[in-house]
């Protein structure tokens, strides 16, 4: 994937592209994408593959004019246009799935393909999301993975927590790609996306992990009952990072949009 | 010198194993630890101790705003404030203070904050702090990137219901209101505003240019401070404020008096260590939220200033937290040296004396309290010359009070109708 960048009326925005065929636009969740994300290159073998970045994910622009769930809907349509695209395959994991179905109820009509892996967005009582802003790094593995010994090893490659300058990197990085997806995110990632989803018009696919500890199962159904048609697809043995745990398996969902 | 006598209102009943068993004091901190009937006894007393040190000598007692919190069980100082207000006389009322992202709308504070320097006759001491990231974040649900505009535009708007004498319109952010028109108005125009910071580059600048106290309320003392506090003169130099007064500035310091340093040990240490080692006892998640504290604050290098010491507070000696600094502990002759050493070091003219300590109870926070008030604080009256005439950062009493216990005699009420009722 090739990292570049593109002027929106807001801020530039830098995002990864590649691979050749119909254009899909991916949406990152609140960890962010590497230009070397395993699973875009997966999609990257059936598609061309736009994955802009959010503004202060990675070494990207922070935009403090973004505020809130409107905001960011709209700038990532600045984006789709920026990039000169018409009805991209959308697609988003996580808090970019919260973004992508709140792109499509706010335009349903320029969204026809919508795939959402495991999204944020909707809140059930009896299932609350635990609190990732509030959790130590060390944390985190037990709720994002399936397998949690191979996810604390992908999450701790690189760590050196006594060096300060990692240390201080780590914590600007964090705040600034963390404070971000709090806008959306905090302290309750629910933004009022249920009594919209009616309207949307894309054909869905929706993929979820069975071992998603995350946003459990139980939002898989929620989501398939609120959107009129949607297919869910389950991945066996996998987590809320299965892009990262099951990369092929997710993409061949995906390709279920054409 | 201004010396304000401080209480942060622990719960005092914490268990022994309370670190072992529960992750944290503060956000998730176990309901079941609390008991009603005994916060009764615990809230009347640290009121008593309040009015007491009144009493004292003291030039302010102080209260602070935390919520869902072992050491502070404050949520609303306003109250506390307000029951002060009438069983106190002369002292200033520093309430440091409002966290006023938290209000909604904000004009609550300008309103509370007025009420109660007209009750108290022009005594009020105001804060306003940006909140812990525990508070305002967690607790209150404030979206951590978000937090310091809606907190900037809270400031703007009370300052203004404060000085505005018509009724005008507010199209903020984060406030819409068509009618602002705030009954009642404070005596002092405005009160004096103290600032509590934890070394943000913003907070320092926004003091200066408004002629704001900028409090560091640390509970690692002043020897660690230093390095902050040094941020902060070298800003107000930079910046080129009119004068480098020290009060400009503030800080929270644990002291404790005996008479001689032995007995300060023996008759303090176990509440000294009740307070480091329960109560601070927070757990990591809930110190610092993302985008709570600015790119710009960490890229100075702060760490959170709840990040504990390296090997955490637990394994601190009665001997380290004095060494260090973290308390000032001792005869009357040391804790004024070591308070000697602290307002020359940091330069500061507001000390905000935390005299009661954990479990604590109220004897030994009287006897503490009195040999401060008696043989300490005379000695640091006159620290700064220069600037005794500097009162900008204090408050300005009327000079005649109202006083409780204004209604006349009964017999007067009845001769209104002849002396028959």
């Amino acid at each position: 994937m090739e990292a570049k960048t593109v002027q929106t009326p807001h801020v530039p925005v830098r995002y990864f592209e590649g691979g050749k065929g119909e254009p899909l636009v991916f949406l990152h969740g609140a960890g962010g994408i590497t230009a070397e994300d395993p699973f875009l290159a997966e999609l990257a073998k059936k598609y061309h593959v736009y994955a802009p970045l959010l503004p202060g994910y990675g070494d990207s622009e922070e935009c403090g004019e973004l505020r809130e769930m409107l905001d960011i809907t709209l700038h990532t349509w600045d984006v789709i246009d920026a990039l000169g695209l018409k009805d991209p395959i959308l697609v988003g994991h996580s808090m970019g799935g919260m973004i992508a179905a709140e792109m499509a109820a706010i335009a349903p009509n320029d969204v026809s393909r919508l795939g959402l892996i495991c999204p944020a967005g909707l809140w059930l009582d009896d299932h609350p999301i635990p609190d990732i802003f509030a959790m130590l790094p060390y944390e985190l593995p037990a709720v994002l993975f399936h397998d949690v010994e191979a996810g604390t090893a992908l999450m701790t490659a690189g760590v050196a927590l006594d060096d300060p300058e990692w240390l201080k990197g780590f914590l600007v990085q964090n705040a600034r790609q963390m404070g971000m997806a709090g806008k959306i995110l905090f302290p309750v990632p629910d933004r009022g996306l249920s009594q919209r989803l009616y309207r949307l018009k894309a054909k869905t696919v929706l993929v979820w992990g069975d071992g998603d500890k995350l946003i459990v199962p139980a939002y898989a159904h929620a989501w398939k009952k609120a959107i009129n048609g949607a297919e869910l697809v389950s991945i066996p043995e996998a987590g809320h990072l299965m892009t990262l745990e099951k990369p092929e398996h997710v993409a061949k969902a995906i390709s279920k949009l054409g | 010198m201004k010396f304000t006598w401080f209480n942060l209102m622990p719960w005092p009943y914490l268990p022994d194993d309370f670190r072992e068993k529960h992750r944290s004091v503060w956000v998730d901190i176990d309901s079941r630890l609390f008991d009603p009937a005994k916060a009764n006894e615990v809230y009347n007393s640290y009121m008593d101790m309040l009015e007491y040190a009144g009493t004292m000598g003291f030039d302010g007692i102080g209260v602070n705003e935390h919520h869902q919190n072992g050491y502070g069980i404050m949520p609303s100082p306003n109250i506390i404030a307000a029951g002060l207000a009438r069983r106190t006389s002369d002292v200033g009322l520093v309430v440091l203070g409002n966290s006023i992202a938290l209000y909604n709308p904000p004009v609550r504070v300008a309103e509370e904050f007025a009420m109660l320097d007209c009750i108290s006759g022009g005594r009020l001491v105001a804060g306003f702090p940006v909140g812990t990231s525990m508070d305002t974040n967690y607790c209150y649900g404030q979206i951590p990137a978000l937090t310091r505009e809606k907190y900037q535009e809270a400031h703007d708007l009370i300052r203004r219901a404060w000085s505005d004498p018509d009724p005008f319109a507010w199209n903020g952010r984060y406030n819409k209101l068509r009618h602002v028109n705030i009954w009642p108005r404070p005596i002092q125009d405005p009160p004096p505003i103290h600032i509590p910071g934890g070394g943000s580059v913003e907070t320092y600048d926004f003091c200066i240019d408004n002629t704001y106290s900028y409090s560091y309320l640390s509970f690692s003392g002043y020897i660690r401070a230093k390095a902050l506090m040094q941020g902060y003169w070298d800003r107000v130099a930079e910046r080129n404020a009119p004068d480098e007064s020290p009060y400009r500035a503030g800080f929270a310091q644990t002291i404790c008096v005996a008479d001689t340093d032995e007995e300060a040990e023996r008759l303090y240490s176990e509440h000294v260590s009740y307070f480091y080692n329960r109560c601070l006892h927070v757990y990591g998640g809930f110190a610092d939220a993302p985008g709570y504290r600015t790119i710009k604050t960490i890229q100075t290098g702060a760490l959170s200033q709840y990040a504990p010491p390296i090997d955490g507070y637990s394994s601190l000696t009665w001997k380290d937290l004095t060494e260090q600094g973290h308390v000032i502990a001792g005869s009357p002759e040391t804790v004024r040296q070591r308070m000697e050493e602290l307002i020359k070091g940091l330069n500061v003219g507001n000390i905000f004396c935390l005299m009661h300590v954990g479990n604590m109870p109220m004897d030994k926070c009287m006897h503490s309290t009195k040999l401060f008030a008696e043989k300490v604080m005379p000695h640091l009256r006159d620290m700064f010359p220069d600037y005794k005439d500097d009162n900008r950062f204090w408050c300005k009493p009327l000079k005649k009070q109202a006083k409780p216990g204004s209604l006349p005699a009964e017999k007067e009420v009845a001769a209104l109708v002849g002396g028959k009722d």
